[in-house]
């Protein structure tokens, strides 16, 4: 899988600051994301994941430094699951068509706008879950449903935060080869993860985050014993497993190779 | 039976009646994007607000009053918004200040100076005598701008009620359709405030769309059923109004509330379950509690 990043530009951050209420939660990044890139962003909690997010999306303005945006760039965003309204009285074929700029006049879908949702939630293998309302689904289908209507924009640009967040491990990897398949398609993607082991050592790029840029590159390039310290303040043993980089928290009872009692 | 048909020999029930039914039909309507979007207290705010409007422009163009108190609500309704996105404070202690504030200065006015038009009681419960035509044609014209609106930006509209963020990722300017939004509730407010009164309007906001939500999963059907339910609670509480001899806008909500009662009891558990989180904003660590 290619996905570092060699492609046309499709955001840049120069030297950008920001953060909420005066209070600066990213400082001096720049990042850019390219028409082929892959990307996990990783970091501790409050490290400014989402805040990198939202930079990107453009809901949230920098206090210093500039974004640049390919013109006419279509993005989609798949939300965290935990900050959705599962109250909210709308049925799963709502939820998803809602994406796609109406072509009629009030509720009722056109043919062609029924056909689009009903191919995405096909290829996404919930075609069947379209009358349902959205609390009545499980983790895997609701995270699916949330990337049936970011399909529907045909997006250029998927950002996702926490997509495997609250999942099983089954749909972890179902997710995973499912991005991986938009990825092979041209979808260029970008996530937030706190899953080390399970999502980050799989990507092909890592971006570590904590109240800025820590370090970024390929997974052997970027985890490291150092290079974890330095972003999640804990000390932290790198091991390889079959070529893959796993991480081993040494947590405060193992700190001398003890483990914990 | 002619006892039950007495009230439709007279010209000022007619009107009241088809009042009371647009009326009803507007606000139920209207009410479900307040009552999802968390904003039952702005339309509390926003009547009483208008109030203050209306009890101004009885003083120095009691003719132009409509326009006067609508002009008002809806400056106060902008207001609101810029002063809850500049600032620290929330939007609840925004409306909480403006709105009161302009609803005190509309008690103030009327006490001091008397009123050339509704009495000070009718215009805080509602009264179908005196409803002119061009009251009703008014309503009537609101009542098709705001069906009109809802129509031609449903999408949008469910997409910014439901997911502020991504959807003005996805294109929807989110800001000129709360400012619709807002524009278009002033005006159902105004359109209704006669019939309802001005405290009683905020809860026929709340009342049709929160019924409706125990009924249905489906944000097109709960525009539907609301639009209903606030339709037969304006006519049958009209009617019961005029057996009852007491202001039309309190029988109106009272109707609601039963209706409420009748379906909360019929429903049970899950209509409650579905009620359970109107009105308030998503918070993290909620999924925890619904899945």
């Amino acid at each position: 899988m290619t996905g570092t990043g060699v492609g046309p530009e499709l955001i840049r951050l120069d030297g950008v600051s920001a953060g909420y209420d005066h209070h600066l939660v990213l400082k001096d990044v720049s990042f850019h994301i390219h028409e082929d890139q892959f990307t996990g962003i990783v970091g501790p909690s409050g490290a400014g994941k989402t805040t990198l997010l939202r930079l990107l999306l453009q809901t949230l303005k920098p206090t210093v430094g500039t974004v640049w945006k390919s013109p006419d760039l279509r993005i989609a965003y798949v939300p965290q699951l935990e900050t959705v309204n599962w109250n909210f009285p709308i049925t799963v074929f709502e939820c998803v068509l809602m994406s796609r700029k109406s072509s009629g006049f009030g509720p009722k879908p056109t043919v062609a706008e029924k056909e689009s949702v009903d191919q995405v939630l096909e290829r996404l293998g919930i075609a069947d879950l379209g009358k349902r309302h959205i609390r009545e689904l499980s983790g895997g289908q609701q995270q699916r449903m949330f990337l049936a209507r970011a399909l529907l924009r045909q997006p250029q640009l998927l950002l996702l935060d926490e997509p495997t967040s609250g999942v099983d491990i089954s749909t972890r990897h179902d997710i995973m080869h499912l991005l991986a398949d938009l990825h092979e398609d041209g979808v260029a993607i970008v996530l937030t993860t706190h899953d080390l082991n399970g999502i980050a050592t799989h990507l092909p790029h890592l971006v570590c985050v904590n109240g800025g840029i820590v370090g970024e590159g390929t997974p052997s390039e970027v985890m490291t014993s150092a290079l974890l310290e330095r972003t999640y303040g804990a000390k932290m043993d790198v091991l390889e497993h079959l070529g893959v980089r796993l991480v081993v928290d040494q947590g405060p009872g193992n700190a001398e190779g003890q483990r914990l009692k | 039976m002619t006892t039950l048909l007495e009230p439709f020999a007279y010209a000022f029930f007619q009107k009241g009646l088809v009042v009371a039914g647009f009326s009803g039909a507007l606000l139920g309507l209207i009410g479900v994007f307040i009552v999802l979007r968390g904003m039952s207290y702005i339309g509390h705010g926003l009547s009483h607000s208008i109030f203050g409007g209306f009890a101004a422009m009885q003083l120095f163009a009691a003719k132009f009053y409509a326009l006067g108190a609508g002009l008002w609500g809806i400056a106060s309704a902008l207001a609101i918004t810029a002063v809850t996105k500049r600032s620290k404070v929330g939007a609840d202690a925004a409306i909480g200040v403006i709105t009161i504030a302009s609803f005190a200065l509309g008690v103030a006015l009327f006490s001091k100076f008397g009123t050339s038009g509704p009495s000070f009681e009718n215009a805080l419960f509602g009264s179908i005598l005196g409803i002119t035509n061009g009251q009703i044609v008014g309503l009537i014209v609101v009542s098709v701008v705001t069906s009109l609106f809802v129509f031609l930006r449903y999408r949008a509209l469910l997409f910014s009620s439901f997911d502020p963020d991504v959807a003005n990722v996805s294109g929807v300017n989110v800001g000129r359709i709360e400012a619709a939004l807002m524009v278009v509730l002033s005006l159902a407010i105004l359109a209704t405030l006669t019939v309802i009164g001005v405290t009683l309007v905020a809860a026929m906001l709340v009342i049709p769309a929160v019924i409706a939500r125990m009924l249905t999963n489906s944000f097109s059907r709960m525009l539907l059923y609301s639009t209903v339910i606030g339709l037969f609670c304006g006519i049958a509480g009209m009617y019961a109004s005029y057996f009852a001899d007491v202001p039309s806008g309190t029988m109106i909500v009272l109707v609601g509330a039963s209706l409420f009662i009748i379906v909360l009891s019929l429903t049970g558990t899950a209509g409650l379950r579905r009620s359970a989180g109107l009105d308030s904003h998503a918070e993290v660590g909620s999924i925890a509690k619904v899945r």
